[in-house]
């Protein structure tokens, strides 16, 4: 299991030899990349801002999470900061399994989790000369701390 | 006490704050601490009432209690991938 943040492009053929043994029959290399619009706007490029201490954690609960589920711990994930251009990759999930119906739901779970939880934002610059934040998801709230409201039975008088 | 509040995106070019080490209430939660900073300072006033925070790097809500020392985080709705 390998995850990380950075600002440096990224190397997708070593983002994939990173994953993969000698008991996996599949594996997976997903790349999500900058496009030439959004919603019908020209885009020149994008920033993309990372709360990183925190990203880094989150990124690598997603993974631990994905691994579990699909039951493999040959999973790499990595985002990107910084300024991109078209066609740049923002971020690149590998993972490997025994058989190919795990790594592609361990792909499909990291990348979704990315965009509900991962703490990143995205600034879009427009070839009109105009940026704006992109509107994002909200991350599901915490779940109260137990001790806060104690289940049935368990308050002791 | 004190807390060392952190904003990003669109919250810190709303306030054009990034990074404030700021005095709050002892034994404050971080929903009384930022109505704290919102009557004291214009610029909070910008912000959603009920933002999204992380305490320490870590998802909390309002009602989380805060300590001495703490890093608040305010964080605008995520984009990443």
């Amino acid at each position: 299991m390998r995850t990380w943040i950075t600002d440096e492009p990224i190397d997708v053929s070593d983002v994939l030899s990173s994953v993969g043994s000698d008991a996996d029959g599949a594996a997976l290399l997903f790349l999500g990349t900058v496009r030439e619009q959004n919603e019908g706007r020209p885009v020149q490029g994008m920033r993309y801002d990372a709360y990183a201490g925190m990203a880094a954690s989150v990124l690598s609960e997603i993974a631990g999470e994905a691994g579990e589920r699909a039951g493999t711990d040959r999973i790499s994930v990595v985002h990107r900061t910084g300024e991109l251009q078209i066609g740049d990759v923002s971020v690149a999930i590998a993972v490997s399994s025994p058989h190919r119906a795990e790594a592609f739901d361990a792909a499909r779970y990291v990348i979704e989790q990315i965009k509900l939880r991962l703490p990143v934002w995205k600034h879009e610059h427009y070839t009109d000369g105009s940026a704006e934040w992109l509107d994002g998801a909200t991350p599901p709230a915490p779940a109260a701390e137990s001790a806060a409201v104690p289940a049935p039975g368990t308050v002791k008088p | 006490m004190r807390i060392q509040l952190l904003l990003f995106a669109l919250y810190r070019d709303l306030t054009g704050v990034s990074e404030l080490d700021v005095q709050v209430p002892d034994g404050a939660t971080a929903g009384v601490a930022l109505a704290d900073l919102r009557a004291r300072d214009a610029r909070f006033g910008r912000l959603p009432e009920r933002p999204v925070i992380a305490i320490n790097r870590e998802y909390a809500l309002l009602d989380a209690p805060l300590a001495d020392g703490d890093e608040l985080a305010l964080l605008p709705p995520v984009a990443g991938g």
